[in-house]
């Protein structure tokens, strides 16, 4: 059966605002379920999901993982430690392997941009894109759209920056490509050592400094700076960068405006987002997290097929069917 | 029936294209012992003499091939000199020059004596090999030019990899002037280009991958020029990639620098709009560029700043390229749909024409190598391609002679192919119908 989304979820970038409008109204009965004393429904039941993941994920593996679970499919973890990836298994006989075992969804994270769809093209289960390298992380792009709309409503007109290390970021490509198409006004913001050659051509406007941003931004989406890209000599210091980008109380006072909190997590408290920051009262740091489990439930219904206009049903047949 | 046991071949009735003669009439032309015997109209038939008809096709000197790689010593599941050389023989190459970043490396007179001997052996396409800078291409110690080009080496490179040393290439220019051999740069500055899978532009941003920009090639084009300028020593530019290199080349030759150059088929017809979604088979070094770099090589190549144009054959086995984009190797062979895409993208749409492709096919690469052939004249080596200018045909790759079949252009509708490759008065390619 064709999902209203195709085969497969591996980015943002090709899909149209209806198709993630579709994605971001059926999260919204799903939101309801974890709300429950018994967080399950039978929508996926029978379902086998295999959570592949090749680099290490605490926050979307478990949230997939309770997506599957609270949808009632059967699922199976395969981290890259201890299993035979380690033995130097290539991912063509991983995804052939898979499917020989007639699996119906693989959740896949893996460090090489464009290993989602690798496995995609070459299996007939669903496979939905966890993030891949530096490429896409389209279920994060996602929820931060689905939060940004809980607060904004319409997001057409909004204006959004993503802020920090754009260049090795997959939840930055899928924001912007997600939120260009529903109509938001996009920005990144970080030193240009940061990010990609070219970004302006993404219909992105362009930051230098980090105040100009928060004069102009409605919300900031602030990115996880890595340890390692210092070590690498992006930038000179973490020190550094905290004083000249990091988002700080103090700069957010001089806003025109109060300015919505997003940061897709881990974060590194005092590097790019001061702790008073991250939990103050325009924070929704903690709703993406949230949102994070309804958007996964909605991408899992809608491959297996569920029909968008079931998905209230669904919920609502649910706890009956699991007694 | 000559005394080597060769038999004298006449080509019969072609369209003879001789850019070293300017040469461009409808003859026969005359093999013996080897050598070209006659060109002329209505020869008379030699007795014992084979007769190929040759109606309505070009008979030129022979392609030469100045860069490709055979893999063997070393990757013999790959590539070996032999079918590489009969994958050139099919493409019409009657030589091709062998790049030295074998395992071990061709880095010394015993190493250069093996190659010729199996290309010796192959009795397809002449096969002469190039010598590395450095030893084992670390870029640190020379390696013995000398004797390398007294067991049969025709020039040095550490192709592969870049001379980053500065201060070795200049003494490679210096050193290598007494034996009157180019010497080779894979222009590629490695800090730039380090980790980068494809042409930094939109696209690699787009899909995430790491970029190699055009500057990583050009500061080393750039430097190549200056030092062969200081030197007054021979460079010759591999696969160059991007237009930013073609405005250099072109300030060197304009000061008189000792500076030639190569494009590969596939930067003169492929931007990094092949990479597509991850397809592996569009990973070359340096990467495939953009529009207007591609319109900057075609004309460099038609105007002569791009001297010649070379394949870069780099067989890979399938498993390597069926992988992640960024753990893929670089490289997709060559040389059996090199005569083809030049026919069909750059003669069919007017940007060159026939005499100018064996220029820079056969006449230049062999005349800047200083290999025989290159030429019909009277005397020289019998090394002829004889092609068919129009006939069509589908890049089917299972069906190479070369064991890689790692090339974007498969399903590709092609003009222009290969009939007879005769090398030293033998047949070495047929063209079955």
């Amino acid at each position: 059966m064709t999902s209203a989304l195709g085969k497969d979820l591996l980015a943002l970038e090709p899909l149209t605002a209806q198709q993630i409008r579709l994605i971001l109204d059926t999260a919204e009965p799903f939101k309801e379920i974890s709300e429950r004393a018994i967080k399950k429904v039978p929508a996926l039941r029978g379902k086998t999901i295999v959570n592949l993941f090749f680099e290490s994920s605490t926050r979307t593996r478990i949230s997939f993982e309770f997506a599957e679970k609270r949808l009632s499919a059967d699922t199976v973890n395969v981290a890259s430690v201890g299993s035979s990836v380690q033995k130097g298994e290539t991912l063509v006989d991983t995804a052939r392997n898979l499917e020989a075992m007639r699996i119906d969804m693989v959740v896949i994270r893996h460090g090489a941009s464009g290993a989602a769809r690798f496995l995609a093209d070459r299996i007939e289960s669903n496979v939905i894109n966890a993030g891949d390298g530096t490429h896409e992380h389209p279920t994060q792009g996602l929820l931060d759209i689905l939060t940004l709309r809980d607060r904004f409503g319409d997001l057409e007109g909004r204006r959004i920056c993503i802020v920090g290390d754009v260049l090795h970021s997959r939840v930055a490509r899928s924001n912007i490509w997600g939120l260009r198409k529903l109509g938001a006004e996009v920005a990144v913001c970080g030193p240009k050592s940061l990010l990609p050659w070219g970004i302006d051509e993404f219909g992105v406007t362009v930051f230098k400094r980090i105040e100009e941003a928060i004069e102009w931004a409605e919300a900031l989406n602030i990115l996880r700076l890595q340890l390692e890209r210092m070590q690498a000599g992006y930038i000179p210091s973490l020190r550094e960068y905290n004083r000249v980008f990091g988002v700080t109380r103090e700069r957010l006072d001089r806003a025109p405006r109060d300015i919505l909190i997003l940061h897709p997590g881990p974060m590194n408290r005092g590097v790019e987002i001061d702790s008073d920051v991250a939990d103050g009262p325009h924070s929704v740091i903690l709703n993406q997290v949230t949102n994070g489990v309804a958007i996964r439930m909605a991408v899992l219904y809608l491959l297996a097929g569920g029909r968008p206009e079931l998905a209230e049903s669904a919920k609502a047949s649910a706890p009956g069917a699991e007694r | 029936m000559t005394a080597n046991g060769v038999r004298d071949l006449l080509l019969r009735g072609g369209r003879v294209l001789d850019p070293s003669a300017g040469r461009d009439e409808i003859s026969d032309v005359l093999l013996r012992d080897g050598r070209i015997e006659a060109v002329g109209t209505s020869l008379g038939v030699p007795d014992g003499a084979e007769v190929l008809d040759c109606s309505g096709l070009f008979v030129s000197p022979g392609f030469v091939d100045v860069h490709c790689h055979l893999r063997e010593p070393g990757r013999e599941d790959v590539e070996t000199v032999a079918t590489g050389a009969r994958a050139a023989a099919a493409g019409g190459f009657t030589a091709v020059c062998a790049m030295p970043n074998t395992e071990p490396v061709t880095d010394n007179q015993a190493a250069v004596g093996f190659i010729i001997r199996q290309g010796i052996r192959a009795d397809a396409a002449r096969v002469y090999p190039i010598g590395a800078i450095s030893v084992g291409q670390r870029g640190e110690a020379l390696a013995e030019f000398g004797e390398m080009v007294g067991a049969g080496a025709v020039a040095v490179s550490d192709d592969g990899k870049p001379v980053v040393s500065a201060q070795l290439m200049r003494t490679a220019l210096e050193y290598a002037q007494a034996f009157d051999i180019p010497v080779i740069d894979h222009c590629e500055e490695p800090t730039l280009a380090k980790g980068g899978s494809m042409n930094e532009g939109t696209m690699s941003a787009r899909l995430g991958l790491r970029g190699i920009p055009s500057e990583a090639e050009e500061i080393m084009v750039i430097r190549d020029i200056l030092l062969a300028r200081r030197t007054g020593g021979y460079v010759h530019l591999a696969h160059m990639s991007t237009s930013g290199s073609v405005e250099l080349i072109r300030w060197g030759k304009e000061r008189g620098i000792n500076v030639t150059a190569e494009v590969t088929p596939h930067h003169l017809t492929l931007t990094e709009a092949a990479v597509g979604e991850y397809d592996t088979s569009a990973k070359m070094n340096p990467p495939l560029r953009t529009e207007a770099d591609v319109e900057a090589l075609r004309e460099a190549l038609r105007d002569g700043t791009i001297d010649l144009v070379a394949t870069d054959h780099a067989p890979h086995h399938y498993d390597a390229k069926e992988r992640e984009f960024a753990d893929a190797p670089f490289g997709i062979i060559g040389l059996e749909t090199a005569l083809a895409l030049v026919v069909t993208e750059l003669v069919d749409t007017g940007i060159i024409d026939f005499a100018t492709l064996v220029d820079r096919m056969s006449t230049r690469p062999a005349r800047l190598f200083h290999l025989d052939g290159g030429t019909l004249a009277t005397g020289s080596v019998a090394d002829v391609t004889v092609f068919d200018p129009s006939r069509e045909w589908t890049v089917e790759p299972e069906r190479f002679l070369s064991k890689g079949r790692n090339t974007p252009y498969a399903g590709r509708k092609l003009r222009g192919r290969a009939v007879y490759t005769i090398v030293g008065g033998r047949v070495a390619f047929r063209l079955e119908e």
